[in-house]
């Protein structure tokens, strides 16, 4: 047995016992049926283990590494598309968002499968003509390399950095929500597993973990689609039964509060249907849209995705599978989102999770039959262990594109000049691997308890405003320079950092006092009312507002913590009392200025090598002559 | 295989075959990537500022809003497939250049 198969076995002795050892803490799962999850996940790890075993006896050089040899299928890489792109914000959060929000939340999900378009139309062929490993390549083509590589290589550090933190943390969270581990211990099983797949496997086990985790996603979300379907009707009758539903009602009515008192139960019911319950702020949406549709053409780690196909045709097979599959798939999140709100109800599902992201888990238990049959665990195992598997497969594409940028870019770019051999490169880029996974467990382990649900906007903010202008425009305009590329890529990422730092995202202690303040002048009141209703006599409204109280405590409990937390502060990280940016989302601000920052920084430094070696990058992403052709080696 | 340093391309950009390809294809991505984004952006717009069109009924349970959402991903389908379709023909004129490409190129 050589070094690398004894390795894998030890990341696998590693994680087994972790994700297998009894635990006491509580999840969605009861101690009782942990077996069951614990079976799911152990048959889906050993799964992506013996790939990356078979993957790691294929990885020789660097080209295997990052690009599987460019022998991936444009089918094979629409499916890793789809599974690299749907994180668990959008397998989970889609779902909740709907199940508590209604139609804002399927609203939500459709700016993230027309970001493909761009992708499709601008970006996906001319990037497989021209690149090779890295987003840094394309910008390196006929920019100054040393430069470009530097500026890229950090926008594209920073963009995964930001994404993975997301990851690593709401993966944690979940884990831990889900079946009880706890937060360290499944941020660490996280870490290891893809650092497992990356380091021994590289592009080829990660791009079967990939297509693995997509195709147990669509199966698991097209049966529990038709669970709901032979309970609620299809199309017509679904829509019915949610309109006449209670608990749907019940949650409009919560929503709107005072406004709700002279609507009939059937006219709450229809506004489930209806926009602006979730959306209050316009520009707010139209400025995440445009983060979408323009910042997922600049993502590194789906942009990468491009190099692993033979030909521009392949490429472009490819984005129109990964349509077809994250389009189908987020039609079915909206029957799953409004089936868990009449399955399993909104109250429920916030009781989880505030989030909501527990409501396609619960929903699976209770159409297996609910939480004390072995079906409806075995359904919440299943699902829970789909949701691990995504975690993964996008952290480890995460972790690929951030390792060949330091690698590639940074290391075998800049520091070596390229003057390597291959097996250097490939050792470079396993160390990379190394540094960056060590790098995601610690901060996801640092990160804890913090809100990190804004990350995944500013990973896109960022790459709409700094990486996708600067690409776009060195493969479109033919007076884009090096001056462009270092310009849009510094103005472009600053500024999208910088409003974030200063927008509603942060925490503004000042908000939060005057909102628990108003929670704890409220108690009193609200008590009475509740100690009213449960002595009144009639059970049905006693069970409710025992219930009403238990919550009531556990805000109370909150406001109070708020306010000593905040004791001594008034102001944001920032130092700021109150926004300076009206905005959740930068990009309708720092998409313009990430161009127009290329513009000018192109004009101003003119560069006679990029517009003499614009004919022949034009004709080659147009054309594909002289592209790499498949299995080079 | 002849190497990048090893051909004229401006000689190629210059064909007229090239010029042919490169104008056709341009004004249609233009065109597709201008109407799709006008397209998606209705539906935040229209969900915000014509909220009573949106809560219309339409047919039965289903309002305007919800039909128009799941338009936008026959829509975004429907770019994909016109553009699988149209891109056959940008790839045929694109191939005789390929195999031209020595011819054309060289120095």
């Amino acid at each position: 047995m050589n070094m690398r198969n004894k390795l894998i076995l030890a990341a696998m002795a590693l994680v087994l016992p972790v994700i297998s050892m009894p635990v006491l803490a509580q999840g969605a799962v009861a101690d009782k049926w942990k077996w069951v999850s614990f079976s799911v996940f152990a048959a889906i790890i050993g799964v992506t283990m013996f790939v990356t075993y078979v993957a790691a006896k294929r990885v020789k050089s660097a080209s295997d590494f990052y690009t599987a040899g460019g022998g991936v299928s444009g089918l094979q890489n629409g499916w890793a598309i789809a599974g690299d792109y749907l994180s668990a914000a959008s397998f989970l959060g889609i779902a909740g968002l709907i199940s508590i929000w209604g139609y804002d939340g399927f609203m939500y999900s459709v700016g993230w499968l027309v970001a493909y378009i761009t992708v499709l139309l601008v970006i996906a062929e001319p990037c497989r003509n021209i690149g090779k490993y890295t987003l840094a390549d394309i910008l390196a083509y006929r920019n100054d390399p040393k430069k470009v590589r530097i500026v890229g290589a950090i926008s594209v550090i920073t963009v995964s950095t930001f994404y993975l933190t997301a990851q690593m943390v709401g993966g944690g969270v979940l884990v831990k929500t889900l079946i009880g581990i706890d937060y360290e211990i499944s941020v660490i099983a996280v870490g290891i597993l893809m650092l497992a797949y990356v380091l021994f496997g590289g592009m080829v086990a990660t791009t079967w973990v990939q297509i693995i985790k997509a195709v147990l996603l669509v199966t698991a979300s097209i049966v529990l689609v038709i669970l709901v379907w032979s309970q609620y009707g299809f199309f017509g009758d679904f829509l019915n039964n949610v309109i006449n539903d209670p608990k749907v009602q019940a949650r409009v009515a919560q929503i709107l509060g005072d406004k709700a008192a002279n609507l009939s139960p059937t006219e709450l019911g229809r506004i489930f249907l209806e926009p602006v319950l979730l959306f209050k702020s316009p520009i707010d949406q139209i400025s995440l849209g445009m983060a979408l549709v323009f910042g997922t053409a600049g993502l590194p780690h789906i942009l990468m995705r491009f190099f692993t196909v033979p030909t521009a045709q392949e490429a472009r097979k490819s984005v129109i599978w990964a349509m077809a599959i994250i389009g189908g798939f987020y039609v079915l999140t909206l029957f799953l989102g409004m089936g868990a709100a009449m399955k399993v109800g909104a109250p429920a599902i916030m009781g989880v999770d505030p989030g909501g992201n527990m409501a396609a888990p619960l929903l699976a238990q209770a159409l297996g039959g609910g939480g004390d049959t072995l079906l409806g665990n075995f359904m919440l195992a299943f699902v829970a262990a789909v949701a691990f598997a995504t975690i993964v497969a996008v952290v480890a594409g995460l972790v690929l594109a951030a390792a060949s940028a330091m690698a590639h870019d940074l290391y075998v770019g800049v520091i070596r000049q390229e003057h390597v051999t291959s097996d250097e490169q490939v050792k470079a880029a396993r160390i990379a691997t190394v540094i960056v996974g060590a790098m995601a467990i610690a901060i996801g382990i640092a990160a804890k308890g913090q809100n990190v649900a804004h990350l995944v906007a500013l990973a896109f903010a960022v790459a709409s405003s700094a990486n996708f202008p600067c690409v776009l425009l060195t493969l479109y305009w033919k007076k884009c320079n090096t001056g462009g590329i270092m310009a849009g890529m510094v103005i472009g990422t600053i500024s999208a950092i910088a409003l974030v730092l200063v927008s509603p995202n942060m925490t503004y202690p000042k908000a939060v006092k005057a909102a628990a303040q108003k929670v704890v002048d409220g108690e009193a009141a609200k008590r009475t009312a509740l100690d009213a209703d449960i002595a009144s006599g009639d059970a049905a409204k006693a069970e409710k507002a025992t219930k009403a109280k238990g919550a009531l405590d556990k805000a109370v409990a909150k406001a109070k913590g708020d306010l000593e937390k905040f004791k001594d502060t008034n102001t944001s990280m920032m130092g700021l009392e109150e926004p300076l940016f009206p905005l959740k989302n930068p990009g309708l601000i720092s998409i313009p200025l990430g161009f127009l920052a290329v513009f000018l920084g192109s004009l101003l430094y003119r560069d006679k090598r990029a517009e003499d070696m614009w004919d022949e990058l034009y004709v080659r992403q147009n054309t594909g002559i002289l592209a790499a052709k498949a299995t080079a080696h | 295989m002849a190497q990048a340093s090893q051909l004229n391309w401006a000689a190629i950009d210059a064909d007229p075959r090239f010029q042919r390809l490169h104008a056709q294809k341009l004004a249609f991505l233009m065109g597709l990537m201008i109407f799709s984004i006008v397209y998606y952006f209705l539906l935040p717009i229209g969900a915000a500022y014509f909220t009573d069109l949106f809560k219309k009924q339409i047919f039965g349970p289903v309002n305007f809003g919800l039909l128009f959402a799941l338009s936008e991903f026959i829509v975004a389908w429907g770019i994909a497939f016109y553009y699988a379709v149209k891109a056959k023909d940008f790839d045929e004129m694109a191939k005789e250049l390929v195999r031209e490409a020595e011819k054309i190129g060289r120095k």
